[in-house]
């Protein structure tokens, strides 16, 4: 039997908690994008501030299950400071952590999002907040969808 | 043992029945899912199948499948019989006049489509409006905002209160001399909430509107008379139950499918064809191109008769008095909160609870065995009206136990200690 705690892991917990970034951007957000999971109805909107190719803020808003919450959150702590091609590889990462049985290593705190791998109907969960952050990168004014 | 030991004898105010000797007809409930026992608590997206449909549709394929009609051969004779003996069994089972209005469809959401489609697009014009609740179901929903687009009609829809009731004043003030049909739900998907459909039949009739009726949720739980409601068109899908997926029925009023054209075009539809004119074959067969779906006919009408056999006024005293005790457990847990308090609901309870989303939710119960929906229930208008952008869905059927729901709240208070 599976441990439910991989996929909850107390960080997973802890982030759904107390989101971090949960709020808007301030001042001078430039890029921002909305994600949307049909699938469960989470909603998620991104607003990033990027100057001279570094993030030098971010935050996000909106309603979502206990795994996109927290990969949104922890994604926004991770990002923060980093320079686009650094926030590229992250995403990569990310990627092939959740769908391709990557490796965690190089990923930090982002490692527990390993556990959701186990839980093929969740995966989505966990990429929205990333599928968000490239259309932003992007500038996309379109809504990203998972399906 | 299994917690339904404990629970052979149930007596209901509508009677009295084995429960334990009904469970032993669903093997699929034997199981254990993670090492629990399986609580299936997600009857209204599909429910299990006795052992009398596994082995009816064991049994075609092993004796009896042919293609059907036409056939001179032993084989197609016995399918063709048991095929059109499903249909009786059906007509039967709604009381429908005539084994003409049954046509056999894929499930509702293809006999909602068959009438918007083939009816609609003959009685339905640019400024004419088809009416609605904001109850439905997509299915109820999407074919009859393609035809509204297709022909320049006026989709509206009836509000509800905040319990999950129809606004009947809305309903009044919505039916005009404008309405051509009314399309509605006997029992709400979502929510679970039973529309006074009768009530809605006969004041649409009176403002010379049709009316389809939605039944996809309400076929495994209230008895229906297609006759005594005196709806026009009546859909539900066999999967729902307790028959095999891919197969579904469209009643309608014989007068009403004679009038339309035929739906699909193929074999089996016509009486001749000439590459200049086909003649279209009589009721039901008009709307029934190309092979259907012998075995699963034949397993719905094994389910229909499993069904028949049992104390239906017990099973839905069973099915409420689960209802209702998951409901009462329910709310004694801080957080948690019912959507859907409709005075008359079937046995579907959604819910939420405060800190984790529904997702988690079914998660978490999974990992105790217990299989319940969540999500937007494939109403999206709905879950809009509510404000929520989805619930979790417990829905019970004739199998459930006591015991069931409570594996269901022990469940709600892990998440609720885990999220809470």
């Amino acid at each position: 039997m599976q441990d439910l705690r991989t996929l909850y892991e107390e960080v997973i917990l802890d982030h759904n908690r107390r989101p971090r970034n949960f709020r808007r951007v301030p001042e001078g957000a430039n890029h921002h994008a909305v994600g949307h999971n049909p699938l469960c109805g989470d909603q998620l909107t991104l607003e990033l501030k990027i100057k001279d190719g570094v993030i030098t803020d971010v935050g996000f808003d909106g309603a979502g299950c206990a795994i996109s919450t927290a990969s949104a959150s922890l994604m926004t702590e991770c990002i923060k400071g980093k320079t686009l091609p650094e926030v590229q590889a992250l995403y990569h990462g990310v990627h092939n952590l959740l769908t391709k049985d990557g490796d965690a290593a190089n990923l930090g705190k982002l490692q527990v999002l390993a556990g959701v791998r186990e839980y093929p109907a969740r995966v989505k969960c966990a990429t929205l907040p990333w599928h968000t952050l490239e259309a932003a990168l992007k500038d996309s004014a379109a809504t990203v969808s998972t399906e | 043992m299994s917690r339904a030991a404990k629970e052979t004898r149930i007596d209901r105010p509508g009677g009295t029945f084995d429960l334990e000797r009904l469970r032993a007809d669903f093997p699929i409930l034997t199981q254990q899912v993670h090492g629990r026992p399986l609580v299936y608590l997600d009857n209204a997206a599909t429910t299990q199948k006795p052992n009398a449909v596994i082995e009816a549709l064991n049994h075609y394929y092993r004796t009896d499948n042919a293609n059907i009609h036409r056939g001179v051969h032993t084989l197609s004779e016995r399918a063709t019989s048991a095929y059109e003996g499903a249909r009786a069994t059906v007509r039967q089972f709604i009381n429908a006049a005539s084994d003409k209005e049954i046509v056999f469809v894929r499930g509702t959401t293809e006999g909602v489509n068959l009438v918007a489609s083939s009816w609609g697009r003959t009685n339905v014009r640019a400024g004419d409006e088809v009416l609605i609740t904001t109850l439905e179901h997509h299915a109820n929903i999407v074919p009859w905002q393609m035809l509204c687009a297709e022909v320049g009609a006026t989709l509206r829809v009836v509000p509800i209160t905040d319990s999950g009731e129809l606004i009947m004043e809305e309903f009044e003030r919505l039916l005009s001399e404008r309405t051509r049909m009314v399309a509605v739900t006997q029992c709400s998907n979502a929510i679970g909430t039973v529309t006074p459909i009768e009530r809605i039949i006969a004041r649409a009739h009176a403002a010379g509107a049709v009316v389809l009726v939605d039944g996809a949720q309400a076929v495994a739980h209230v008895p229906v008379d297609v006759r005594a409601l005196d709806c026009d068109f009546y859909a539900f899908s066999s999967h729902k139950l307790y028959g095999p997926t891919g197969i579904g029925v469209l009643y309608g009023k014989e007068r009403l499918l004679e009038a339309m054209p035929p739906y699909q075009g193929g074999g089996d539809m016509i009486k001749t064809v000439t590459f200049e004119k086909t003649t279209y074959n009589d009721l039901p067969h008009k709307f029934e191109a190309g092979t259907p779906h012998i075995a699963g006919a034949i397993g719905l009408g094994a389910a229909i008769d499993y069904v028949n056999g049992l104390d239906r006024a017990a099973i839905g005293a069973h099915e409420r008095d689960l209802l209702d005790r998951a409901t009462r457990a329910l709310l004694e847990i801080p957080g948690a909160r019912v959507i859907g308090t409709a005075r008359a609901k079937i046995g579907i309870l959604s819910f939420t609870l405060d800190g984790a989303h529904p997702h988690d939710i079914g998660t978490v119960l999974d990992h105790e065995g217990v299989a319940i929906r969540t999500g937007h229930h494939c109403a999206m208008p709905l879950m809009q009206r509510l404000r929520l952008p989805a619930t979790a869905r417990a829905s019970f059927a004739c199998y459930n136990t006591r015991g069931d729901v409570d594996a269901l709240i022990l469940g709600i208070r892990k998440v609720r200690e885990m999220f809470g």
